[in-house]
């Protein structure tokens, strides 16, 4: 059959297009991690990351305040973002069938819509404004308010993601509806959550706009949550400006740096939250 | 059986006492004409004296249920009595999984649902304003047609309606009731090595077990079970409908099943049910036997359905 011939060839040629397509892709990702990988191994060392910045030309210059600084301004978002947006993830799923929670969705994928210098002005207009000085704390609220509507959205579709079998099972044992949503379907799609909070995690992590009008920088070590923070993007946006090749090979390390953070991040929580029991 | 003498002068005083009772039960009530239906309310009268001789656990009265604008059940009257098993059947749709989960209000959790009447536990409305509804299903257990063990070990499997219901005060004790239940369901000998691994590694008929050994757990009054054991082999099967007439002895069984066989062995009422109507409630033996009503009959002899 010359039809059937011919289908086949073109199933052939989508198989190929599709396969290159994703090789693209992987390598786009692959070239990126290569670049930095070399770049970065150049210039890191043990002192790099345990000292503080120093003026061009001193030795010993490193980016230990960014590091610290980045993990504080996280954890700080997270602290805000991770709370609320599971919490609200669980509103949806469990409750949101109705126009309120239609509403509510469209708000929230809004959210995730916005610019991150938009938010970085409006915390700057309402928290570091009034204060009179930069902060970490501004810092991050900023940071918090970006995860939030990612981790909602995330956990909400986990949840429903969750048969509603499980659900009945542990109503009909006499559980409060609070007791099984969290803690039967919670459990259930805890998997899902943690990698949802982590895309989140991933994404903020890397954001420099919204710190550049809220956490500023700061060249000394501090965990001060009242004044500006350092973090690693704002001092790789610093250093890569800057017209020094010593700095331009310091930003390269601090992106490894912080690449491999998030990536140890991510591994270290996709192994804690695996369900053990599937 | 055929009786003479005392029995035969008995059975005469009974049908003139059920026309009495047809005749004067309150309301204005005219026997009516028609002598099959006159046949089967002295039947269902027969019947209502015998069922107050032992004790009502669930008693479903004018039970009305809308799945938003659609009725799935009219105006269902029905009494489970305690210590027996209740086999609801009908051809699909008909109505009967509705009625059973009515039964421990798991409709609610549905949106849009309407229930008019009522359901009396030992006597109170659980459908009244302000019930707990908490406490009601934990009085009130119910196994799934497919079984849905949580994913944990199968010890806290058993030990969630204990944990979630505080029914326990130190570890040995709920260790002590998780192995009574598992007992009971006739599973302990075969998962006591491996309390702590996956329940889901077990086989399906396993699960199921071990999802009434869950139920049970809490220790509840009544138990419904909606076709237990349609996701199983004959094997399991066989095994789960002998723990089910095991249960009878302690526990109040109403058993949801579209397979007749099914309830002819194991129950001792049957209720049969058609597009949301109760069309015939009486003990088993008779239902399958000698129906009063042709539809009952027709569905009993496979005529449809």
């Amino acid at each position: 059959m010359p039809d059937l011939r011919r289908r086949k060839i073109v199933s052939y040629a989508m198989l190929m297009l599709t396969g290159l397509c994703a090789l693209l892709a992987i390598s786009a990702l692959v070239i990126i991690l290569g670049y930095i990988l070399v770049g970065g191994l150049r210039a890191l060392s043990w002192d790099f990351l345990v000292n503080t910045p120093k003026p061009i030309g001193e030795p010993q210059s490193g980016i230990a305040n960014a590091i610290v600084g980045s993990l504080i301004l996280v954890g700080l978002g997270s602290l805000i973002g991770l709370p609320v947006g599971i919490l609200a993830g669980i509103y949806l799923a469990e409750f949101g069938q109705n126009t309120f929670g239609y509403v509510l969705r469209f708000f929230i994928d809004t959210l995730i819509g916005v610019p991150s210098i938009v938010i970085g002005v409006f915390v700057w207009t309402v928290m570091v404004h009034p204060m009179g000085h930069f902060s970490a704390r501004a810092g991050g609220v900023a940071l918090g308010i970006m995860m939030m509507p990612i981790v909602a959205r995330t956990t909400e579709e986990m949840f429903r993601l969750v048969p509603q079998s499980l659900r009945e099972a542990a109503l009909a044992l006499g559980a409060p509806v609070w007791r099984a949503s969290l803690g039967v379907v919670l459990r259930a799609a805890a998997p899902g959550v943690a990698t949802g909070a982590m895309l989140a995690i991933a994404r903020v992590a890397g954001e420099t706009a919204p710190l550049l009008f809220t956490a500023l920088a700061l060249n000394y070590m501090s965990t001060d949550l009242n004044q500006p923070m350092a973090s690693l993007t704002y001092q790789i946006y610093y250093y890569a400006g800057s017209p020094y090749d010593e700095w331009h090979s310091m930003a390269w390390a601090a992106t490894l740096v912080l690449v491999t953070i998030i990536l140890t991040l991510n591994i270290g929580v996709r192994i804690l939250a695996r369900n053990r029991y599937e | 059986m055929v009786t003479f003498g005392v029995a035969d002068i008995k059975e005469r005083e009974e049908s003139q006492r059920d026309n009495d009772y047809v005749q004067t039960s309150g309301q204005p009530h005219t026997v009516s004409l028609i002598p099959h239906v006159a046949i089967k309310e002295r039947a269902m009268a027969k019947d209502k004296r015998e069922l107050t001789a032992r004790a009502v656990k669930l008693s479903v009265e004018s039970l009305n249920f809308f799945y938003g604008q659609t009725q799935a059940l009219y105006n269902v009257s029905l009494t489970i009595p305690a210590e027996q098993i209740t086999a609801l059947i009908g051809p699909s749709g008909c109505g009967k999984s509705t009625l059973l989960r009515t039964m421990n209000r798991m409709n609610d959790i549905i949106p849009g649902t309407r229930v008019e009447g009522s359901i009396k536990l030992d006597g109170e409305d659980i459908y009244a304003p302000g019930t707990d509804v908490v406490s009601l299903r934990s009085r009130i257990g119910m196994v799934f047609q497919k079984s849905n063990p949580f994913p944990r070990s199968i010890f806290d499997n058993v030990a969630y309606g204990l944990r979630v219901n505080n029914l326990t005060k130190s570890r040995a004790e709920l260790s002590q009731r998780v192995e009574g239940s598992l007992r009971q369901a006739a599973l302990w000998d075969e998962v006591k090595d491996r309390l702590r691994e996956s329940a889901l590694a077990l086989s399906g008929g396993q699960q199921q077990r071990l999802c009434i050994a869950r139920t049970l757990a809490v220790q509840p009054e009544v138990v419904l079970m909606d076709e237990p054991a349609s996701a199983l082999d004959p094997i399991a099967t066989q095994k789960i409908e002998e723990l089910i007439v095991e249960l009878k002895k302690q526990y109040t069984i109403v058993i949801v099943t579209h397979n007749m066989q099914q309830a002819a062995r194991v129950s001792d009422r049957t209720a049969f049910f058609w597009l949301g109507k109760l069309i015939e409630v009486s003990n088993t033996e008779k239902i399958f036997t000698n129906p009063s009503e042709k539809m009952t009959e027709d569905y009993i002899t496979g005529r449809f359905g």
